[in-house]
């Protein structure tokens, strides 16, 4: 990991500590809302982004933590131990959906994982025993800290930003470990992988649990924070655009998933209030997609390794024209 | 060779037989490789050489026959353990982690080989293996990019990655195919040389044999200490380079006079 990236973390956190002072309540809900989401993507960036498993139903995962809180804290649990129960279910799940991946692979891969979210999104929608159906479940309570209640939004905010916070580290202390290496190998080139004793099996399965869990996490959160949740939610369409998000932010870059859940999540909400912009938002975003599939498929943050690759070409092609040069010199005089 | 008394053989290939439909691949192919030998496969196209290295290396299952690893039957490992076992390879194409650095393709190349999965994620990120990186991309005179993205360099560049990810984790058999394939010929004794001083001395302090399968024929008789001819999936020859060029039969199916 660079030293700019590292900075850049430490920048982004001090902003967002000192950004909702200057914020009314709404502000910070939205906030919250975007680190919410920064969560969930970060764990589909090491599912699609770094380990190349492309998963459309991330959304289910999302799903299934707000699920898990909701309906463990309506039975009278701490949100304390539903979080983590969350991460621990998404996790299994994430497992379960991992072996279709050991089959299959690209676009089939990403038919699988759809299925599997509608699947999911049915069981949520007609299960009203457990889930409220239709109705999906409501006056979610927010949770306190050691006697300190989190039920305003700023107080929920800061709790939510140091959930981002934790995940963000280990998820760097991971990918800078043995195991960030053998799910690009595992990416790049799961063939050539497996021949160098890489267990491409095993880290494919470990890239959906863990995504997973990131998304279990943020579904938990987000079950609190809207405090009311139904099936809508999280449905395939969700996933996709969590998807895009990762696409749009650059997916194996680390930071990507701050800059595509705010071109994703914030910017339509700040649009609303512009007269015709969220009308045209979504066609506008659409038709981004499409220009920086071409121009930048890499993503937003895949642009200052273009311009430094650029750089150092130039440099390169100059030093080879200036060796030629000195090489016709030398053979003039 | 003269140093094999007494030394039982890395690999030994027993009577491999595998077929696609009516066409017998490889029909009844035995032969052994000793310690430290470097061991040519060469023949014609469709002769079955790549079906035999892929049965080897587990990419295929063989019809018939049997597979051993320094005494271990390996006829149904898989690629993974196979690789585990002492077992390294590289491809026909190029296949290097394209985003990853050069010294973090090698690091990757043999972080698997020790620890448990989960103590790995404890693990400094180069698990201790950069010295040993460092070494094998001074052997290889690639140190100028070894930090650069393996995907951005010449294809000649990437060849001399690719092999040198094979040897990253001290295998006792590394099995080459074609590694002067689309090298421009300059390199080719370059390679010849590296691939010699792995074998003479290599960075691990260890006797490694290879297998190499190449169309390169003075690459192969220079390199190798014996060649095995093959003819329509069966064996026509094996013997030192003297010996196969001075063979009549060999001469006449594939050689050419």
């Amino acid at each position: 990991m660079k030293k700019t990236t590292l900075l850049v973390i430490a920048a982004c956190v001090l902003l967002m500590l000192v950004l909702p002072q200057f914020l009314k309540n709404y502000g910070i809900y939205l906030l919250t809302y975007w680190l919410i989401f920064i969560i969930a993507t970060m764990g589909l960036n090491l599912t699609v982004g770094y380990a190349g498993q492309k998963s459309l139903g991330h959304a289910a995962f999302l799903g299934i933590g707000a699920y898990t809180v909701a309906i463990l804290m309506k039975a009278g649990f701490s949100f304390w131990i539903g979080l983590p129960a969350a991460a621990a279910i998404c996790f299994c799940v994430g497992i379960i959906l991992g072996f279709p991946a050991l089959r299959v692979q690209t676009i089939y891969l990403a038919f699988a994982t759809l299925g599997f979210n509608t699947a999911i999104w049915l069981v949520m929608r007609n299960e009203e025993w457990l889930t409220g159906g239709t109705f999906g479940i409501n006056n979610i309570a927010r949770p306190s800290l050691l006697g300190f209640s989190l039920e305003k939004n700023l107080p929920y905010y800061y709790l939510t930003l140091g959930v981002a916070v934790v995940m963000a580290m280990l998820l760097l202390g991971l990918l800078r470990s043995p195991w960030g290496k053998a799910f690009t190998a595992l990416r790049d080139n799961p063939i050539r992988a497996e021949s160098l004793g890489v267990g491409t099996r095993s880290y494919t399965l470990l890239s959906f649990a863990i995504g997973a869990a990131y998304a279990g996490i943020a579904g938990g959160l987000l079950a609190c924070q809207v405090q009311f949740i139904e099936p809508s939610q999280f449905t395939v369409g969700v996933s996709i655009m969590m998807y895009l998000m990762v696409v749009v932010g650059g997916p194996g870059y680390f930071l990507g998933p701050v800059l595509g859940a705010l071109v994703g999540v914030i910017a339509p909400e700040w649009l609303r209030d512009v007269p015709k912009a969220a009308e045209w938002y979504l066609p506008i975003f659409g038709a981004a997609v499409v220009l920086m599939m071409i121009w930048l498929p890499d993503g937003l943050l895949s642009l200052p390794d273009r311009i430094k690759a650029k750089r150092q070409a130039r440099e390169a092609s100059a030093a080879r024209a200036a060796v030629g040069q000195t090489a016709n010199l030398g053979a003039k005089s | 060779m003269s140093t094999n008394h007494g030394r039982s053989p890395v690999l030994k290939v027993s009577n491999l037989k595998k077929a696609y439909g009516a066409i017998q691949a490889v029909g009844g192919v035995s032969f052994e490789v000793m310690p430290g030998e470097i061991f040519g496969v060469i023949g014609p196209n469709g002769s079955g050489k790549t079906t035999l290295f892929n049965s080897i290396l587990g990419q295929i299952k063989p019809d018939d026959g049997t597979i051993a690893l320094n005494g271990k039957d390996v006829t149904h490992a898989g690629p993974l353990e196979l690789n585990r076992l002492g077992v390294g390879r590289t491809f026909q194409t190029l296949q290097v982690f394209g985003k990853m650095t050069v010294r973090d393709n090698l690091i990757v190349a043999a972080q698997e080989h020790s620890g448990s999965m989960f103590s790995r994620i404890f693990a400094p990120g180069d698990s201790g293996l950069g010295d040993k990186a460092d070494a094998l991309i001074k052997q290889f005179r690639i140190e100028h990019v070894a930090d650069l993205k393996a995907g951005t360099l010449s294809y000649g560049q990437q060849k001399l990655v690719d092999i040198a990810m094979a040897f990253m984790s001290a295998p006792d058999l590394v099995l080459l195919d074609e590694p002067c394939a689309g090298v421009n010929p300059s390199l080719v004794g370059g390679i010849s040389n590296l691939l010699k001083e792995l074998n003479r001395n290599p960075v691990m302090a260890k006797k490694t044999s290879f297998v190499v399968i190449e169309h390169n024929m003075d690459f192969v008789m220079d390199l190798c200490h014996r060649i095995m001819v093959m003819v329509e999936g069966q064996v026509m020859a094996i013997g030192t380079p003297a010996e196969i060029r001075g063979n009549k039969q060999v001469l006449d199916a594939y050689l050419g006079s």
